[in-house]
C-alpha cells in the first residue's frame, strides 16, 4: 500500500529524513520507534504533504500513484489519514461540521452525492459512542480548549468517521492516562482490517502493549536503525535508545 | 460666494435648506423649525470634520471626498417605481412583523406593512408623530450642536421612524425598517431619523437595512435615537449594504435607564466611505449594553466606528465584541471609548476588536480608550489582527478540504462568534446565510 524508497527530506534547509526505506501492506500495523528528533514526526508530514517538507532525495509510491504529486487534501481523498501529534485548535468551526465538510470531500471525489445531514449526524452518534467520547464535544469549535486526551480522542474520532485505508498516528499516546489510552488503544485496534493499514509513531512501548503491532521499526538520526517484530519494542523498553544506538554504530561499522 | 474647485460644500447645504425652508418645512410645526434653524446653523459653524492634527475622532477617516459633493435632497413630488422584488430583496425574509421603507429618504407607504400591533403601540411615518411625544424626544439625545452629520441630519429632519412601545409591552414580531436608496440623475442625499421609546419593561426587536444601486454616488446621513426606560429591552440590528460609490454616515445614540439592556450589531458589507458613531449613555444602575460588530470589505472600502461608552453611574456593564475580514485595500478603523465616571463604581466593561486579514493591502487602524476614573472596576480590553493560521490550513487540507474551502471554512470559524451572540434565531440563521454569501466575494 505504501512504499517509501531512499525518501531524503529537509525542513528549513536542515536535513532530518537521511534515506528512508519503508514498505507497508494492507493488513499491516507497523510502530515507528524512536526518540525526540529522530524524524518520526517529519515521516508522517511529508506522507501527508506538509508544506514545510521538501523531498531531495528519493520517492513514496500510495497504492502504486507517486505520493508526492498529489496535493495534500488529494493524498486525504485516496484515504490517507493523520492523526496529528498537536492537532491544530480552529475556533468558531463546531467539531461536527468539520466532520461533515471532511466527509463529504472524500464522498464527493468518489463521486458520491452530500450525506443528508440527519444521516451524517445519527452515524457521528453512534461512531462517539464507540469510541467513548463526550456528544458535547461534537457542538464545541474543533480542539479549542480541548483537553490533550480530549484532542487524542477527537483525532481517533475524526479517523473512524472518515475510514482512511492509511491512518498514520503520531504519538497518539502521548499525555493520556491508562483510561484515555486504553480507549483510544480500542479506537486503533478497530480501525484494523485486512484491507487497512496502520503507521503507529510512538516514543514509548506503552500503546504497543494494547496494540499489538506486526513489524516495528526503530529510528535513529533520520534513518530506520532496526526493524523486527513486536519483541523489538520490549527490548527498546529494557534497554533504552542508547542501545540501539550503540547497536546501529556497531552495524554500520561493521 | 465664489466656490473653488474641490471645496468642500458646506454652502450648498445652506442653500438647499433655505429653499426647504421656504417652501416645503413651512408645513411643519413650530419646534420642529425652530429646532431645524439651530442645527443648520450648527452645521454652519462646524462645517464637515477634519482629520487634522488633534482631531483624535477623525484622525483615520477623511471625509473630504463626500464633503466636496454637492449633493441633492430628492424632491417629495418625484413618483419614484420601485419593483417590490427589489425591496424584498433586502428585506428579512424570516419574519412577518412590520415593516417601514423609505426610498431616498422619504416614506414609501405602498412598500411599507404596519401589522396588527398591541394597543397603545405607536409605530409609524416620524412626520405623522409630530404633534405627540416625538416633540418632547426629537433632538434631545442626538448632538447637533458638536456634531457636524447630526446636525445635517437633524436640519434637514422629514420622514423617519417613530416607535413607542408601552410599559410591560413586549413585541414578539421584528420590526423592520427598509432604508433604499435608487439610482437618481444626481448625486442625492437622505437624512433618515429614527426614534425609538422603550417604556419601563417593554422589549422589541428592530433591524434596520441599508442598501442601494452598486454604482452611482449617493450619500445616507442617518441618525438614530434610543431611549430604554427602565427594565426594558431592545434588540437592535443594523445592516448597511449600501453601494460601492456610497457614503454612509449613521449615528446611533443611545440612553439607558436601570436594568434596562440593549444589544446592537453593526454589519458592514457594502458602502465606499462608512463611519458608525455609536454613543451609549448608561445612565442608572443596572443597565447593560451588549455592543456587535462584524465587517466584511474588499477593494477599497472604508469602513470607521467610533463607539462611546458611557458608565456615568455605579453597577452597569458594557460589552464590545467587533469582528471582521478584509481583503483587497479595505481599511477598517475602530475607535473605542469607555469613559468609567468617578462615582460608577462596580463597572464591568470589556472590549474585543479583530480583524483578518486575507490580503497584504488592507489595512486596520484600532484604537481602544479607556478613560477610568472609578477604582472598583473590571474594565479590560483587547485588539489583534493577524492572518489566516497555515498549520490550521494543512489541518483542514489533510482532512479532505481544498484550499479554497479551508481558507473559507477557517474565515467563516474566525467571525461565526458574532452571528452566534444573536438570539433571535430566524434572524441568527439570516445573518450567518449573509456572512456565507459575502465570504466569497472576498
Amino acid at each position: 500500500m505504501l512504499e517509501i524508497r531512499d525518501l531524503h527530506v529537509t525542513v528549513d534547509n536542515a536535513e532530518i529524513l537521511k534515506g528512508v526505506s519503508l514498505s507497508v501492506n494492507a493488513g499491516e500495523l507497523h510502530a515507528i520507534m524512536g526518540p525526540n528528533g529522530s524524524g518520526k514526526s517529519t515521516l508522517a508530514k511529508v506522507v501527508t504533504g506538509h508544506p514545510t517538507c521538501r523531498v531531495t532525495k528519493g520517492s513514496i509510491h500510495y497504492e502504486g500513484q507517486d505520493l508526492l504529486r498529489m496535493p495534500p487534501e488529494v493524498r486525504a481523498r485516496a484515504g490517507i489519514f493523520l492523526s496529528f501529534q498537536h492537532p491544530v485548535e480552529v475556533p468558531g468551526v463546531r467539531l461536527d461540521h468539520f466532520l461533515r465538510a471532511g466527509y463529504n470531500e472524500i464522498r464527493k471525489s468518489r463521486g458520491l452525492d452530500e450525506i443528508d445531514v440527519l444521516k451524517f449526524d445519527r452515524q457521528l452518534k453512534s461512531t462517539l459512542k464507540a469510541v467513548e467520547m463526550d456528544p458535547a464535544l461534537l457542538k464545541r469549535s474543533v480542539n479549542d480548549g480541548f483537553s490533550g486526551g480530549e484532542k487524542k480522542r477527537s483525532e481517533v474520532l475524526q479517523m473512524t468517521v472518515l475510514e482512511p485505508k492509511l491512518s498514520i498516528l503520531d504519538e497518539v499516546d502521548s499525555g493520556l492516562d491508562v483510561d484515555a489510552l486504553r480507549e483510544v488503544a480500542g479506537g486503533i485496534s478497530r480501525m484494523r482490517s485486512p484491507a487497512r493499514a496502520i503507521l503507529l509513531i510512538t516514543h514509548y512501548q506503552r500503546i504497543l502493549s494494547y496494540v499489538v503491532p506486526d513489524v516495528v521499526h526503530l529510528f535513529i538520526d533520520g534513518r530506520i536503525a532496526m526493524t523486527g517484530g513486536k519483541e523489538l519494542a520490549l527490548e527498546v523498553e529494557a534497554n533504552g535508545y542508547e542501545w540501539v544506538e550503540s547497536h546501529d554504530a556497531a552495524h554500520s561499522s561493521a | 460666494m465664489t466656490q473653488r474647485a474641490g471645496a468642500t460644500q458646506e454652502a450648498s447645504y445652506l442653500s438647499t435648506f433655505n429653499s426647504l425652508e421656504r417652501d416645503g418645512f413651512k408645513r411643519d410645526p413650530t419646534w420642529l423649525r425652530k429646532l431645524r434653524v439651530e442645527a443648520i446653523a450648527h452645521f454652519r459653524d462646524l462645517g464637515f470634520p477634519v482629520a487634522r492634527r488633534g482631531n483624535e475622532e477623525w484622525k483615520y477617516t477623511d471625509v473630504g471626498p463626500l464633503a466636496r459633493v454637492p449633493f441633492d435632497v430628492p424632491n417629495e413630488q418625484q413618483a419614484i417605481h420601485v419593483p417590490p422584488s427589489e425591496i424584498e430583496h433586502h428585506a428579512f425574509a424570516g419574519t412577518h412583523g412590520s415593516r417601514l421603507v423609505f426610498v431616498n429618504g422619504r416614506y414609501a407607504p405602498e412598500h411599507s406593512s404596519i401589522e396588527a400591533l398591541p394597543p397603545e403601540v405607536r409605530l409609524c411615518n416620524l412626520r405623522d408623530a409630530l404633534k405627540g411625544p416625538a416633540s418632547r424626544h426629537l433632538g434631545k439625545y442626538a448632538d447637533y450642536e458638536a456634531h457636524a452629520f447630526t446636525a445635517l441630519n437633524t436640519a434637514f429632519v422629514q420622514d423617519g421612524v417613530f416607535l413607542h412601545v408601552p410599559s410591560g409591552t413586549a413585541l414578539s414580531a421584528v420590526i423592520q425598517l427598509i432604508f433604499l436608496s435608487t439610482a437618481t440623475p444626481t448625486d442625492t442625499v437622505s437624512h433618515p431619523r429614527v426614534l425609538v421609546l422603550m417604556d419601563r419593561e417593554s422589549v422589541a426587536t428592530v433591524i434596520e437595512s441599508y442598501s442601494g444601486p452598486m454604482a452611482g454616488r449617493y450619500f445616507t446621513n442617518a441618525v438614530s435615537e434610543v431611549v430604554l426606560g427602565p427594565g426594558s429591552r431592545l434588540d437592535h440590528y443594523k445592516l448597511q449594504a449600501e453601494g460601492a460609490g456610497a457614503f454612509h454616515v449613521a449615528t446611533t445614540e443611545v440612553r439607558q435607564e436601570g436594568e434596562s439592556r440593549y444589544t446592537s450589531l453593526l454589519m458592514d458589507h457594502g458602502g465606499g466611505l462608512v463611519r458608525n458613531n455609536l454613543n451609549v449613555l448608561l445612565h442608572e444602575e443596572g443597565a447593560r449594553a451588549e455592543l456587535r460588530g462584524l465587517y466584511l470589505l474588499n477593494e477599497r472600502q472604508h469602513v470607521d466606528y467610533n463607539t462611546f461608552v458611557d458608565h456615568a453611574v455605579p453597577n452597569t456593564s458594557s460589552d464590545e465584541l467587533y469582528k471582521g475580514v478584509l481583503s483587497g485595500k479595505a481599511h477598517v478603523v475602530f475607535g473605542g471609548k469607555m469613559l468609567v465616571r468617578p462615582n460608577a463604581q462596580k463597572t464591568t466593561s470589556h472590549q474585543v476588536n479583530k480583524t483578518l486579514l486575507l490580503s497584504e493591502g488592507a489595512a486596520v487602524d484600532t484604537k481602544p480608550q479607556l478613560e477610568i476614573y472609578a477604582d472598583d472596576v473590571k474594565c479590560n480590553h483587547g485588539a489583534a489582527i493577524g492572518q489566516i493560521n497555515r498549520e490550521a490550513i494543512f489541518y483542514l487540507k489533510s482532512r479532505g478540504l481544498d484550499d479554497l474551502g479551508a481558507r473559507k471554512l477557517l474565515t467563516y470559524g474566525f467571525v461565526s462568534e458574532v452571528p452566534a451572540t444573536i438570539t433571535h434565531v430566524p434572524f441568527r440563521a439570516y445573518l450567518e446565510q449573509l456572512v456565507h454569501t459575502r465570504l466569497r466575494e472576498l
